[in-house]
């Protein structure tokens, strides 16, 4: 790698041409001469509607030639106001906002809110609830690793790794619609433990794929990109990170991670059953962007390794408390026992109270630490719920870590960064 | 905790009261624990070097700033609050830091101590409209370009004011005052039994004034009358057993009797109010 930096560093030889000789030293700015034209700095908006901003981010970027020299971000134009919203429903209301949030990794934004609310409440969870949330939230970081992984593959260049990664995220949207009955917006996890109970037959077409088809798609389409000059050229030493940066400037999940501190959520703060898991936490060494990229690439192959383990160990059970003043009475029940009626009834209309507190409950999204900070006053409704995305403090580290690299760096950075706009705008 | 949430070292909670008590002194007006989480409540003056001694002191090692979240309690003579929430990566702990304010006493920035503050700074002024003194680019971040307001106020109407369409006469996008097909629906979803604040049909004639003799019916007009002096002592402040929570002690955990606050959006602030003209951006 570092002698093709010392190849493209070294000048061109224009004594060939006299004419392009000529033209060159017209435009030196360090012999005018008569008839020069100064070139000064220049802004430029990239995006809103560019193709690899992932999204609508507007950049506002200040440019010396090609280099960068500052870069201003405007985010927000997907602001939807969703934590304003939140505050006028009941917590079950305001769950399906949360698909909403990181439309690529849905499940791990619910994971964040129930585990807050069963904070608050103080509730129990049964196990097997706790192996399927892991399961699925598992599921749904391949799911979103392989859009990201994909993306920034295509926006340095390369088209076909990303048909490929598409292929898995296709079957990954496929077993979460098994079980939830959606493909993207599932609102399948529940305060209390998840919506419903799976068939056995989606467990054992999981097991399949997780030993059969997903290793063999996920590792050829690596094998395309993971030692491939041309890739290698845009990412290895761009967007270098040094680890007390990344800690000032509150950095979270695979970006942390590349710039080699081994901090993952999962490990250091289990939840659910993530404390019986066995599974590595892939760092990396420079902080690159190609380091980034190879820690989600390492990631996804612990992700599949955590969800054998689920799939091996998940014990028959409830898969929700059995409280009913929280967790709705099933349909069938619901139409046999009157009890059960009053309950299904009273949760779908008022929902429940949830005790007067207040909590950070953060987890180990795809893409780094999602929290939220939820205030209760002892209503139905959450008093403030604060959503803390895990863009908002990457993007805003997009000014020093661009600045000085060419333009087109721009797209493998913003690739690196893993930024969705659902969830950077609320 | 029976709750599987994530288990950061919570047995150090004690500790890091005792810790932050001693590294903060005066400037910490509280310190408790409230759902297994650590709550430091400082004053605004001594928020920077309360958080620069929560960054530095050893034992106490909050290297990173998570986040920065406003909360708009109208009730309160400081009616925001800018909550700090505080990550230790190698104490694997974390806390909050509470500070209050108003529109118009500003909270020192803390960007020279963490610069990821900057964006979250601009959030919270954004959104409830409380002021940074020392951060450098205090501008709007989440909301429309020349937006006027600060949306997650809780007297800013959920529907906020102003709604935009493309016009096909103007061929351009315009602001327009919001128009609903339907009115905002809002219900009260507070049992009668645990202090709602008004009187149940009926319950009036619990309290009818004592006739002499033989009880003869009271006329309409003593029977208004009544009920309008009872109605400022009906609602009970006496909380009963909450709903979702069997084992509740006290009544601070079941927060029963609360009026909506959002039952009626009054813009305090002659900054929410829209103009009078074609939309608040033109």
């Amino acid at each position: 790698m570092t002698d093709m930096l010392v190849e493209k560093s070294q000048p061109v030889d224009h004594a060939v041409d006299p004419a392009l000789e000529k033209m060159i030293h017209a435009t030196d700015g360090s012999h005018p001469t008569e008839g020069d034209v100064a070139i000064q700095n220049y802004t430029i908006n990239f995006g809103p509607q560019h193709p690899a901003a992932h999204g609508v981010l507007r950049l506002v970027m200040e440019l010396d030639g090609e280099i960068i020299e500052r870069v201003d971000p405007h985010v927000g134009l997907l602001h939807r106001g969703t934590e304003k919203l939140i505050e006028y429903k009941t917590y079950a209301q305001a769950l399906p906002y949360f698909d909403r949030l990181d439309y690529c990794s849905p499940a791990c934004m619910e994971h964040t809110f129930v585990l807050a609310v069963e904070k608050l409440l103080d509730l129990e969870v049964p196990i097997r609830a706790q192996y399927l949330r892991v399961l699925f939230a598992e599921l749904t970081r391949i799911c979103n690793h392989m859009l990201n992984l994909g993306s920034h593959v295509m926006d340095v260049g390369a088209m076909t790794p990303n048909l490929w990664l598409f292929e898995i995220r296709e079957d990954c949207m496929g077993f979460l619609e098994r079980a939830s009955g959606a493909r993207m917006h599932h609102n399948y996890f529940r305060p209390g433990g998840v919506h419903q109970d799976v068939p056995l037959k989606l467990l054992t077409d999981m097991a399949d794929w997780l030993d059969t088809r997903l290793p063999r798609l996920f590792e050829d389409a690596i094998s395309l990109v993971a030692d491939n000059r041309i890739f290698k050229q845009r990412n290895v030493e761009i967007a270098t990170v040094s680890r007390e940066d990344a800690i000032a400037w509150g950095f979270s999940g695979p970006m942390i991670r590349a710039a080699g501190i081994p901090w993952d959520l999962r490990k250091q703060q289990p939840y659910d059953v993530y404390a019986k898991m066995d599974f590595e936490v892939p760092v990396g060494t420079r902080g690159d962007c190609y380091d980034r990229f190879m820690v989600r690439v390492e990631e996804v192959r612990q992700s599949a390794r955590i969800m054998k383990q689920c799939l091996a160990e998940m014990p028959e059970g409830p898969i929700a408390s059995l409280d009913r003043k929280v967790v709705p009475p099933k349909r069938g029940e619901m139409k046999r026992s009157m009890e059960a009626l009053i309950h299904h009834f009273k949760l779908y209309t008022e929902g429940y109270h949830v005790p007067a507190g207040e909590v950070y409950v953060a987890t180990e999204s795809p893409k780094g630490e999602f929290g939220v900070y939820l205030v209760s006053d002892g209503s139905n409704k959450p008093y403030r719920c604060k959503i803390r995305p895990t863009a908002f403090s990457h993007l805003q580290a997009m000014d020093f870590m661009s600045r000085g690299h060419m333009l087109a760096d721009t797209t493998a950075i913003l690739g690196a960064m893993d930024i969705v706009f659902g969830e950077c705008d609320r | 905790m029976r709750a599987p949430a994530p288990a950061f070292a919570a047995n150090l909670n004690e500790a890091t009261i005792d810790a932050a008590r001693a590294a903060i002194g005066a400037g910490l007006l509280d310190a408790i624990e409230i759902a297994g989480e650590v709550q430091l409540h400082v004053t605004r003056e001594a928020l920077v070097p309360a958080l620069t001694a929560l960054r530095d002191t050893p034992g106490l090692e909050y290297q990173q700033l998570m986040e920065i979240a406003g909360v708009d309690y109208p009730e309160r003579v400081e009616r925001f609050e800018v909550v700090y929430c505080l990550l230790s990566l190698t104490r694997n702990h974390r806390l909050h830091v509470h500070v209050g304010a108003t529109e118009d006493t500003p909270v020192p920035s803390v960007t020279d101590i963490w610069p990821v503050a900057g964006w979250l700074e601009r959030e919270v002024y954004d959104m409830f409209g409380v002021l940074f003194t020392g951060n450098r680019d205090l501008r709007r971040i989440l909301t429309d370009y020349g937006f006027r307001g600060h949306p997650f106020r809780k007297d800013f109407p959920l529907s906020g004011f102003v709604e935009v369409r493309y016009s096909e006469e103007q061929k351009r996008v315009v602001y327009e005052p919001v128009k609903l097909a339907q009115d905002f629906r809002t219900f009260d979803f507070m049992s009668p039994w645990e202090g709602a604040e008004y009187v149940l049909p009926g319950d009036e004639k619990a309290k009818l004034p004592e006739a002499k003799g033989a009880p003869s019916p009271a006329t309409a007009t003593e029977v208004q009358k009544a009920g309008a002096a009872e109605a400022p002592k009906a609602p009970g402040a006496a909380p009963s057993q909450p709903y979702a929570k069997k084992d509740a002690t006290s009544t601070a955990e079941t927060g029963a009797g609360r009026d909506e606050a959002d039952a009626k959006p009054k813009p305090a602030d002659p900054d929410v109010v829209p103009t009078k003209g074609g939309g608040q951006n033109q």
